[in-house]
């Protein structure tokens, strides 16, 4: 009745009796969660840090087994760090910032990512998704503790869903049989598959590719390969028409090889058929533990809507990309940043809940830059024309002696965030001679801060940051308080914050949304503006 | 803003034309596609100007429907 679809790395929340399974009456609350993974548990962590009381449903015990999802970028370290779990993952995690690039036998190029000195995050770490997960949870529980209220409801599957202009109804299947719940909003967090959006009926669009990857997370101990990320385009050992070798903690290394669209996975998937590509790449006397095998296929698409009146759609069950440039589970993240405080201000009655209308217009955005970045990566890794593939070569043969090349060839543009340019919620940019990177829109980047860093100090509520520029130290505007934080040039010698916030300009003034995206700025505070500003911000104003 | 110039533009129209011929000489089909290819990043690069490499795509195409 209750199968497992897939067996657990973690036990983390076995099933246990819920009050609401012996009440007389649907019990009724105000956020439901959809969905124990990455992006339905950090979801109940932004909201129940909150205070806004959320349940989440699983249909399993824990978390799956397979590394899966295994770079992790700064922003999504940064919005880890606002929820207090980014330590332990930072702590596990491998850094790197070397990549090298090879086709056939040479090695065309190879980039260092160069992060940007004054943050306190590195550009990626490389983490097993299930570590990830984790930490999430440990998290989770740690804030329980602490008396946030959250639920995590394992070995309970949603199997019926109604939805009304107030509430859903929902129908969850246990061990212990059925009962129903209502909820003011419910999140589908349900993964790419969501069940969730085949209840509704709901559509999910978009571009299939033909081309398989095998996947071989192998333990190799003492191994001389370093902590860098190597793609092969048309390796010599023939084991794919392109190689992946990365590394992830534990001594594990992703190997991921392209192995074409027909293929008989059962057949490719015998272990003595994985060790005979792996160890032509490897060499016959490289010694290796299979840890974890698989085989993916993927689409890029994405829901037309991530909003369904009170059902919001986020991570993969409303967009999937392909993964290269790791814009999976990083995505998801940026979901929930987005998400978070918007659904609180609404449970809470501090905002209309057109407010989350702005989720679903700038997250199909994020979704769309994604989308377009990894289907460009999938266009040059796997060409799709035989035209397509002489190009692909011919940049490759020219990036070995032309640096012009070199940015043209493509093995994933790693996952930043986007940018929310043009979208509704934005107040006015009137910072002249502002960096165009903090513009209004942009996540605020971090910068150092004494002996600590920026991004740190702004937390998770708005705030009026200002740089050498006077201001109020609190702000109130229909029950929605904005904090100052005043800063100065002065405060980073390394002159990292002046360049990232002031520019050409000698002061400025920015209102911060709590997911860090810059809401307005200007170059002095004036009260009615700001106030302004803030009411667009929470959607109780429209574009003037 | 930019313009493509499709006027004359080089000196010795017809050493240029054999040079570019004499470049392909023993090639397959392949080799000399996969020659082209690179001979036009070469110079897409050299030209830089977005507005230009569109506008000399779309004129590209549109002489290949002529006719």
């Amino acid at each position: 009745m209750l199968d497992d679809r897939y067996s657990l790395e973690f036990k983390l929340y076995p099933y246990e009796r819920s009050a609401d399974q012996d009440a007389t009456a649907p019990v009724r609350h105000p956020v439901v969660v959809v969905g124990g993974g990455p992006i339905g548990i950090a979801t109940a962590l932004d909201l129940g840090l909150q205070g806004i009381p959320v349940v989440v449903l699983d249909d399993h015990e824990g978390i799956g087994i397979g590394s899966k999802a295994i770079c992790f970028a700064k922003r999504t370290l940064e919005i880890a760090d606002r929820y207090g779990c980014a330590g332990p993952m930072v702590d596990k995690g491998v850094v790197w910032n070397l990549g090298k690039v090879f086709h056939d036998d040479r090695k065309v190029f190879e980039f260092n990512l160069l992060p940007e000195d004054g943050h306190r995050f590195p550009a990626f770490i490389n983490l097993q998704q299930p570590y990830f997960e984790k930490f999430l949870v440990e998290r989770l529980r740690r804030a329980q503790a602490e008396g946030a209220p959250i639920q995590v409801r394992g070995r309970n599957r949603l199997v019926s869903v109604e939805t009304g202009d107030d509430r859903v109804a929902l129908e969850i299947d246990t061990p212990e049989g059925r009962y129903a719940i209502t909820a003011d909003w419910l999140i589908a967090c349900d993964g790419a598959g969501s069940p969730l959006r085949g209840m509704l009926g709901l559509d999910f669009d978009g571009r299939v590719f033909r081309d398989s990857f095998l996947i071989a997370d192998i333990r190799m101990t003492g191994s001389s390969f370093p902590t860098e990320r190597w793609f092969w385009f048309e390796p010599w050992f023939k084991s794919g028409a392109s190689t992946l070798l990365h590394k992830q903690p534990d001594d594990v290394w992703r190997v991921d090889f392209q192995i074409g669209w027909d293929v008989d996975r059962a057949e490719e998937l015998k272990e003595e058929n994985i060790r005979r590509r792996l160890d032509a790449m490897l060499g016959p006397d490289t010694s290796y533990e299979l840890v974890w095998t698989s085989i993916y296929t993927f689409q890029c698409r994405r829901m037309k809507s991530f909003r369904h009146g009170r059902v919001v759609f986020a991570g993969d069950s409303a967009h999937q990309v392909s993964p290269f440039g790791a814009r999976g589970a990083n995505s998801g993240m940026q979901d929930v940043d987005n998400l978070g405080w918007k659904l609180g201000l609404v449970v809470r009655g501090l905002a209309p809940d057109s407010l989350l209308d702005s989720y679903d217009a700038e997250r199909r955005h994020g979704a769309d830059e994604n989308i377009l970045n990894s289907t460009r990566s999938t266009d040059f890794i796997t060409p799709k024309s035989r035209i397509s593939h002489v190009f692909r070569n011919a940049v490759l043969d020219l990036a070995h002696d032309h640096a012009f090349a070199r940015p043209m060839v493509n093995s994933g543009r790693l996952s930043v965030p986007c940018t929310y340019d043009g979208m509704p919620l934005n107040g006015p940019d009137m910072l002249p001679g502002g960096p165009p990177r903090t513009r209004v829109g942009s996540p605020c980047p971090d910068a150092p801060l004494g002996d600590g860093f920026l991004l740190r100090h702004l937390g998770g509520d708005f705030v009026i940051l200002t740089v050498d520029a006077e201001a109020p130290e609190r702000l109130e505007e229909g029950g929605i308080t904005a904090r100052r934080l005043a800063l100065s040039a002065a405060d980073d010698p390394t002159g990292a914050l002046a360049a990232r916030y002031l520019g050409e300009a000698t002061s400025a003034v920015y209102l911060v949304r709590p997911d860090q995206h810059v809401a307005a700025r200007w170059d002095r505070f004036d009260a009615d503006a700001v106030r302004s500003a803030l009411r667009r911000a929470c959607g109780r104003e429209g574009r003037s | 803003m930019s313009k493509l110039n499709t006027a004359p533009n080089i000196a010795a129209p017809d050493d240029f034309y054999a040079e570019l011929i004499r470049a392909h000489d023993g090639l397959d089909d392949d080799a000399s596609a996969a020659l082209n290819a690179r001979l036009i990043l070469l110079l897409a690069n050299h030209v830089g100007d977005a507005e230009v490499l569109r506008q000399a795509i779309a004129a590209a195409v549109a002489a290949g429907q002529r006719g």
